[in-house]
């Protein structure tokens, strides 16, 4: 692969134009309501963030490349056209304030999938060689190393052993024909070692057969948030091969979001083939297990919670209803947000935005929205069913001064299990 | 030319040069946006993309609650002029003689005085957008000179359109003539700009409703 020339960024913001880009562009009336429904808007009023100021430099080239009017001015040198330095001045717009929550696309009047676009805006910035430092090392790290934190196998095979020890639980490792080839986050192994104990002792109950691979265990995919698809389709390839290889029936995406968004309904796409396996969300997973009466609950859940809707599984990813089903069977007293569900506000981490230092100050600002959202209800804990909304709201909590546990959906599935 | 000349003027040659700039100039927009196509998307489909699609066509003209909240001047605004728009336009009796005579097709029209005070109605809804547009900090950064443009050309029909039927200054041929041009400045100009969202945004709200009902969100 050459080196990032703005050239090739270029090109790549060309191949990236298609139909709905182009019919999202020509339908924009200014209207300035996108800034409405996003959370570095809100927190910032700084018009800057506008969502679709923030594709500006997509514009500009569907403009001149793909209408009468942009080509004829392109042509008799009326227009002033794209340059490095534009891209240059737009980064932080698109990778420091954008994390693909997907919510301006729900808020648009004349129906831009605003959301669609920037994740397109991101090919052309990283192929010109725009995007943040902290992303294009966790990508580096991804390829080289299998995971975006530098997690190796030995790191896994402790927790491993760790959990097995402390749940007399059994793990399985490279399983051919288990019926799930389960996949994990860094984040998990690291930050979040319980969830390999919870899903273990779970699946373990409810009878599911099921593994993990030594050969691909990290699920989320850092080349889709910098936006290099061939890196992201080669992170995907592996799963694929470790899937086929297994002959498994179905691929487990845990609860990180942007993992499950990777796998789910981008891998596909990224690796220019249909999968021959399933994939199932954690919560899709856990809620059918639920409808079978394979999930038995000892004893409820007596606090009060609401749920944090993590946005690629809600908005973006279709995975709504399950998490709710469970926590109500799970506890009596769930409550949500306001505008929740697919109207959920962001945590204001995703995207790639925490892995990207530069952010981290108006991450935390914009965690005033969910601040807000949260002091309406006053609740005993919050639920969230991803690894890395987790770390950015305890965070937040803790910046605002907010004493609220942060618990994962899945462990406290586990923690409730009823015994033998 | 005499006022009489210039009106036949504008409802004949200079009428069917606008259709026809419209017409060709929406059916090269069409094009352009078409030929780009979109990439099968491979994922295994949790909803329907058709329904989704259709869904987000009708369904974007309703906005959610939290949108009504926050941006509430720019969603009432919009309503009253768009509405007001529609029915100047389209219920007006004169304008659906024209219509009649273009296509054949015809439909009952409202009062000329419910007219006259709806067209006031929109024209002070169109100048608040105006006002909005420049003290907004958003709308300002956005807005170019097209968008400013295309104000103008709304604005203005509706304007001689008062005019004409208030018969104010100069004589009848003269007045209508005036405002069957400044309809025409907004036909020719309606392929080329922002107008166009009128066509492109049920391109948009079916693209947008079919990506997510694709993955079973309604969007
Ligand atoms: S809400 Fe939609 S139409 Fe309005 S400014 Fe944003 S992208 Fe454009
Ligand atoms: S996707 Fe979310 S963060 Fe990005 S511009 Fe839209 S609303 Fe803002």
């Amino acid at each position: 692969m050459s080196g990032p020339s703005f050239e090739r960024g270029y090109n790549a913001l060309k191949e990236e134009i298609d139909a709905p880009t182009a019919a999202f562009f020509s339908s924009c009336v200014h209207c300035g309501m996108c800034a409405e429904a996003c959370l570095f808007f809100t927190e910032t009023r700084d018009p800057k963030y506008t969502p679709i100021h923030k594709l500006e430099p997509l514009r500009k080239v569907w403009k001149q490349e793909y209408t009468f009017w942009g080509k004829l001015g392109k042509a008799l040198g009326l227009s002033r056209p794209l340059t490095d330095q534009d891209l240059a001045d737009w980064e932080s717009l698109v990778y420091d304030s954008c994390t693909l929550c997907g919510r301006c696309s729900m808020v648009c009047p004349v129906g831009n999938d605003i959301t669609y676009m920037i994740r397109k805006l991101r090919e052309g910035m990283a192929a010109a060689g725009h995007a943040p430092k902290g992303l294009i090392d966790a990508t580096k790290r991804a390829v080289t190393i299998g995971s975006p934190m530098g997690v190796k196998l030995p790191a896994l095979q402790a927790q491993i052993r760790h959990t097995e020890k402390e749940y007399d639980v059994k793990v399985p490792m490279d399983v051919e024909g288990a019926e799930y080839l389960c996949l994990l986050s860094s984040m998990e192994i690291m930050n979040f070692p319980e969830y390999i104990g919870s899903i273990a002792r779970i699946f373990k109950k409810a009878k599911v057969s099921w593994t993990l691979s030594s050969q691909a265990f990290e699920a989320t995919n850092s080349g889709i948030q910098i936006g290099v698809s061939d890196i992201a389709a080669e992170l995907v390839q592996r799963i694929v091969d470790v899937a086929e290889e297994l002959k498994v029936k179905a691929v487990i995406s845990p609860e990180c979001g942007h993992a499950y968004m990777a796998i789910r309904w981008d891998g596909p796409n990224l690796v220019g083939k249909r999968f021959n396996f399933k994939v199932v969300h954690i919560l899709e997973l856990l809620d059918e297990l639920r409808t079978q009466g394979r999930l038995k609950m000892k004893d409820k859940e007596a606090r009060k919670l609401t749920y944090h809707d993590p946005c690629q599984i809600a908005r973006r990813g279709g995975v709504i209803d399950q998490p709710r089903n469970l926590l109500n069977m799970l506890a009596d007293n769930f409550v949500e947000m306001p505008e929740t569900g697919k109207m959920n506000w962001c945590c204001g981490a995703g995207g790639g935005v925490s892995s990207n230092e530069r952010a981290d100050d108006l991450r935390l600002k914009t965690f005033a929205r969910k601040k807000a959202q949260l002091d309406t209800i006053n609740v005993d804990a919050i639920v969230s069913a991803c690894s890395n909304c987790r770390i950015h709201l305890e965070e937040g909590l803790e910046e605002y001064h907010m004493e609220l546990p942060l618990l994962s959906l899945t462990e406290t599935i586990a923690e409730h299990l009823a015994e033998e | 030319m005499t006022d009489a000349e210039f009106l036949l003027w504008v409802r004949g040659p200079a009428f069917t040069t606008a259709t026809f700039i419209m017409c060709a100039g929406l059916v090269i927009r069409f094009l352009e946006i078409f030929l780009l196509g979109r990439k099968a998307d491979l994922a295994e489909a949790r909803g329907s993309a058709f329904a989704g699609g259709f869904r987000t066509m009708f369904k974007r003209s309703i906005p959610d609650a939290g949108s009504f909240e926050r941006s509430g001047f720019t969603l009432v605004s919009g309503y009253i002029f768009h509405i007001g728009l529609f029915i100047v336009i389209f219920l007006f009796v004169p304008h659906i003689l024209v219509f009649e005579a273009a296509t054949g097709l015809s439909w009952p029209g409202l009062p000329s005085n419910i007219i006259d005070a709806t067209n006031v109605v929109t024209m002070i809804a169109l100048l608040a957008v105006l006002i909005h547009r420049i003290k907004d900090p958003v709308m300002r950064m956005l807005s170019e000179f097209n968008d400013y443009l295309v104000w103008f050309v709304t604005f203005l029909p509706l304007l001689t359109g008062y005019l004409a039927f208030h018969r104010v200054g100069l004589s009848a041929p003269m007045l209508i003539g005036l405002h069957i041009l400044s309809v025409e400045l907004l036909m020719v100009l309606f392929p080329f700009t922002k107008l166009s969202h009128a066509f492109t945004l049920w391109m948009a709200r079916w693209y947008n409703g079919a990506i997510a009902g694709y993955k079973g969100v309604q969007s």
